[in-house]
């Protein structure tokens, strides 16, 4: 396959016009000797040839499409309806750069507009910006936020333990060139717990809503300490829960981040995702990443554009406090597409559907011997099973019956080891999981 | 015609979708945790399709117009990409599966990682970073990690040539480092003597882009990277620009250090209005046990199996995560299948004619504008974008005025040290006959900025919407199409902010 238009008689054309004798003698300005390199990568393949070596690559693979899926932490399987995949693969979409160019980029500008409106909605917040990489960083953005907003007289980042540990891990990353404590994760610790360890040195302080275990804590009680020692609260949430529990704005959030795939993007071995970021309107000026302003053109008609550019890295340059280009912008139009689709009562059917399987599982698998469901707090659609045997061995017989297993907790929180994260959303129906259950009561 | 915002169209009670009903007995709801409404539009699967196909109209892109974006690298994002990328067996895998039920797609990221290695003749590569700038973001902490781990704490400062990507001064300050500016010569070229100066033990780096911002080789750049090297600093390649290098020559081979890929310019995965890319980071044996992970390797060789076993390692002092997972891996797969539809012959080809179609339209152009570094270019170049004896006409004019002619515009006012620059970039994909109408439609534009100098000062005049108040838009802040949710704590916050 190529992609080259070129036809002999037009190189010869091109370079007479150029005055070169070759294309070669275009490269005369790099260093001689290290010209021309051969390249040990296998020879061109046709369409047909390539479709049927990913095809193989793509079935090496057990899939929710195969399989029955119980594993979320952080990614999740939901349904797609149709028409999002077909406007995504609308060329004008896909196949266009950042909108820097107003006038012919209103497609883009717009749909980011929208965007940010349901974001806002869906979040209680005052506004949102086009996107981060994934929830991940989201976060790490927000620590530079609040670091900003504390004027860099506060140094005290506190992160909730009951955070995904990825994201935690992705905050100490970007990170580890400042003078901040990353700290609060140290150890297990409940909700009060962590309110107690905010003090006036205190920048911000994050949780999970629900929290990695996904359960819902009271965040209510976070906020109220946070608030009262001048820090910033953010919280990390699942987007579709929102559709059915208050939001983090009505619950006191300064910013709110999150994963935003559930929302109409496929798992995808863990990306393309979408890092949204929503924040309360008098932080606006200080978050990074490209703002949609809805203005009017120079005849008076509404038009949309890129706003608040000057915080911007192409602009500020070394004063800037992120250097984020290239964001997740299809991803956006995605998540958009999907929360139109879906509306007002589709999206809530969904958080519905999630929460009452997901507690019909539990509820089946607490009936079983030997497994015990964590009920500490109330829980959306994941939920922890702490197991009689090693999680690995349950989920090698699980996989046999074509069920994908929970995440081994243990790796990541010693005290829980031969504990397993579940997952249920609307695409797991109740056959599965009474298959699930009948498993789990044979793998005792 | 203007389309209205899709909360416009909403009306009370309709429902595009339809889920199934739910199959298990319902679970009681907590009350006092449950939210009272979500303003959602409410609107038909039709006027959704319409609407978003409407919307896609106003834009251009490649599908539709040539767009010689410069440094932006906007060639034609083949289809068969979409499709493998979406293939069931990827779309549907769940990143936390276990390493022996992915061995489809670990195998995919293993040699996708082998031929980027190969291409720029690194001995790693770690496909993470996201994105351009978070591929900086990796390299640079790198270059401290590595520093630090010698205990050699004072190299603070990455010099940065001053025609660099405005990503590469704020990594700098993101890392915690100090971003020096350096100049350039009269040729584009980094000044030598500035560099001199520059180079002393506490300099941790230098980030450049080859070839330059400008669409220059660099002619002394081996030069470049023996002097930071004497120094004890380590040099950073910012690889945007590597649609004009690819079996041309190997940035290893010229002595750096580490570099980023743009997969979304060189490597056709599309720009989606705005991301996902993928900014995966190449390195040599030095810093390679830093790299971010987890990267793809081959784990064992179980004599059970025929196929070695790939997994996902962390590499030894790696400078952490930079995702919750594995990277943004649909641009793996449309990366992997466009460089198995070129090979490794194919992929000199694209460099190749990616500098023949810059060169011909500098050619052809450089005496009706000017042209501030006529030599043989890379794979773009840089023209002024204004003209002697009319002064009130500038890049941006140009820019826009070619919107009426159904092209998008070249980068404009980047770099920031060629005076109204437009940097042009049209790629290996373009015709001759392309290439030619632009050419032509630039000419008439020179044309007229002479006669008729307010076709360009008001342009565009055929599109939608005309040129846009920016200064109100910053102003009067209007980011959300519904009144913003009011909640009690919103006001008790306010208050102690005040207090």
């Amino acid at each position: 396959m190529s992609y080259i238009p070129h036809t002999d008689l037009e190189r010869q054309q091109m370079l007479a016009a150029i005055g070169a004798p070759t294309i070669e003698d275009l490269f005369e300005a790099v260093p001689a000797a290290h010209r021309f390199p051969a390249l040990d990568i296998p020879p061109a393949l046709s369409e047909m040839e390539i479709m049927a070596e990913l095809q193989a690559l793509a079935e090496a693979n057990d899939h929710a499409g195969d399989f029955a899926l119980f594993r979320g932490a952080g990614a999740y399987h939901h349904f797609v309806p149709s028409i999002v995949n077909h406007m995504l693969l609308r060329g004008e979409f896909y196949t266009a750069y950042t909108p820097y160019q107003p006038e012919v980029s209103q497609g883009t500008l717009q749909a980011i507009f929208e965007y940010q409106s349901m974001m806002v909605q869906l979040t209680g917040m005052d506004a949102a910006n086009a996107s981060h990489y994934d929830g991940a960083t989201s976060l790490a953005e927000a620590v530079t936020v609040a670091v900003e907003v504390a004027r860099h007289k506060r140094s005290k980042i506190l992160l909730s333990p009951n955070i995904h540990p990825h994201y935690r891990a992705v905050v100490r990353t970007y990170h580890q060139g400042g003078s901040l404590t990353i700290t609060g994760d140290d150890a297990p610790r409940t909700t009060a717990e962590l309110a107690e360890q905010i003090d006036d040195q205190t920048a911000m302080v994050a949780v999970g809503y629900p929290n990695f275990f996904g359960q819902i804590e009271d965040i209510r009680l976070v906020a109220e300490k946070a608030h009262a020692a001048g820090a910033l609260l953010v919280v990390v949430a699942n987007p579709i829960m929102l559709a059915l529990f208050k939001s983090p704005g009505e619950l006191g959030a300064d910013i709110t981040v999150g994963e935003g795939q559930p929302l109409g993007i496929p798992l995808s071995y863990g990306g393309p995702y979408l890092g949204y970021f929503a924040c309360r309107e008098e932080y606006v000026r200080k978050i990074a990443g490209r703002i949609v302003g809805e203005t009017v053109d120079q005849n008076g008609k509404r038009a949309f554009v890129m706003t608040l550019r000057p915080r911007e890295q192409d602009i500020r340059r070394e004063k800037a406090t992120s250097n984020i280009c290239t964001n997740q912008g299809l991803m956006a139009l995605a998540a958009t597409l999907y929360l139109a689709t879906m509306g007002k009562s589709g999206l809530k059917q969904a958080a519905e559907l999630c929460y009452h399987k997901a507690h019909y599982l539990a509820d089946s698998i607490d009936d079983l011997a030997s497994y015990t469901v964590d009920r500490s707090l109330p829980f959306f659609h994941e939920f922890v099973v702490k197991c009689p045997r090693p999680v690995k061995e349950i989920n090698t017989a699980l996989l046999k019956h074509g069920i994908i297993g929970g995440v081994d907790l243990g790796a990541d929180y010693p005290t829980l080891t031969d504990h397993m994260l579940l997952c249920v959303t609307e695409m797991n129906s109740k056959a599965e999981m009474d298959r699930l259950v009948e498993t789990l009561k044979e793998a005792r | 015609m203007s389309e209205p915002i899709i909360y416009d169209i909403s009306v009370s009670g309709r429902q595009a979708v339809s889920l199934p009903a739910c199959d298990v007995p319902k679970a009681k709801l907590p009350d006092e945790l449950l939210r009272s409404d979500l303003d959602l539009p409410e609107v038909s699967e039709l006027q959704v399709v319409r609407h978003f196909v409407n919307l896609s109209r106003k834009n251009f892109a490649i599908d539709r117009n040539f767009y010689p974006l410069g440094s932006c690298t906007m060639k034609y994002n083949p289809k068969i990409n979409e499709d493998t990328a979406r293939l069931p067996g990827f779309a549907h895998l769940h990143p936390l599966t276990d390493e022996a039920e992915s061995q489809g797609v670990l195998s995919l990221m293993y040699t996708l990682q082998t031929w980027l290695a190969e291409v720029s003749g690194f001995s790693a590569v770690s496909l993470v970073p996201a994105a351009g700038a978070q591929g900086e973001l990796a390299g640079i902490l790198m270059i401290r990690a590595y520093h630090r781990e010698r205990g050699d704490d004072k190299r603070v400062k990455i010099l940065v040539p001053n025609s660099a990507h405005g990503t590469n001064p704020a990594t700098v300050t993101m890392v915690g480092f100090q971003a020096v500016e350096l100049p350039s010569d009269e040729d584009g070229n980094v000044d030598l003597d500035a560099l001199k100066a520059a180079c002393d033990d506490t300099v941790a780096g230098m980030m450049i882009t080859v070839p330059s911002t400008l669409g220059l080789f660099d002619r002394n750049i081996l030069e470049v990277i023996r002097l930071v090297h004497e120094c004890g600093g380590l040099m950073y390649m910012d690889g945007a620009n590597m649609n004009a290098l690819m079996g041309i020559v190997k940035p290893a081979a010229l002595g750096f250090d580490v570099m980023h890929y743009n997969l979304h310019k060189t490597f056709s995965t599309p720009h989606g209005g705005g991301g996902p890319g993928c900014g995966a980071v190449g390195v040599n044996v030095k810093l390679t046990p830093y790299l971010p992970g987890p990267i793809a390797a081959i784990v064992d060789s179980d004599l059970e199996k025929p196929a070695p076993l790939y997994g996902l390692i962390m590499p030894e002092k790696s400078i952490g995560r930079l995702k919750a997972f594995h990277g943004n891996v649909g641009m793996f797969i449309r990366a992997y299948t466009y460089i198995r539809s070129y090979g490794g012959n194919g992929l000199r080809e694209v460099s190749r004619h990616a500098v023949l179609n810059a060169n011909y339209i500098r050619a052809r152009l450089h005496d009706e504008y000017t042209v501030p570094y006529d030599r043989y270019c890379a794979h773009e170049f840089v023209m002024e974008g204004r003209f002697e004896g009319v002064d009130g006409v500038h890049a941006l004019d140009i820019s826009k005025r070619l919107m009426d002619y159904g092209i998008h515009p070249p980068t404009n006012y980047f770099p920031l040290i060629v005076p109204e620059a437009l940097l042009i970039e049209p790629t290996e994909t373009e015709d001759k006959a392309t290439l030619d109408e632009f050419i032509d439609v630039m000419k008439k534009i020179a044309e007229e900025a002479k006669t008729q100098p307010d076709l360009l000062t008001n342009a565009p005049h055929t599109t939608e919407i005309r040129r846009v108040d920016e200064v109100r838009a910053a102003k009067q802040l209007v980011l959300c199409c519904r009144p913003v949710p009011e909640w009690d704590v919103k006001d008790e916050k306010k208050e102690d902010t005040k207090a």
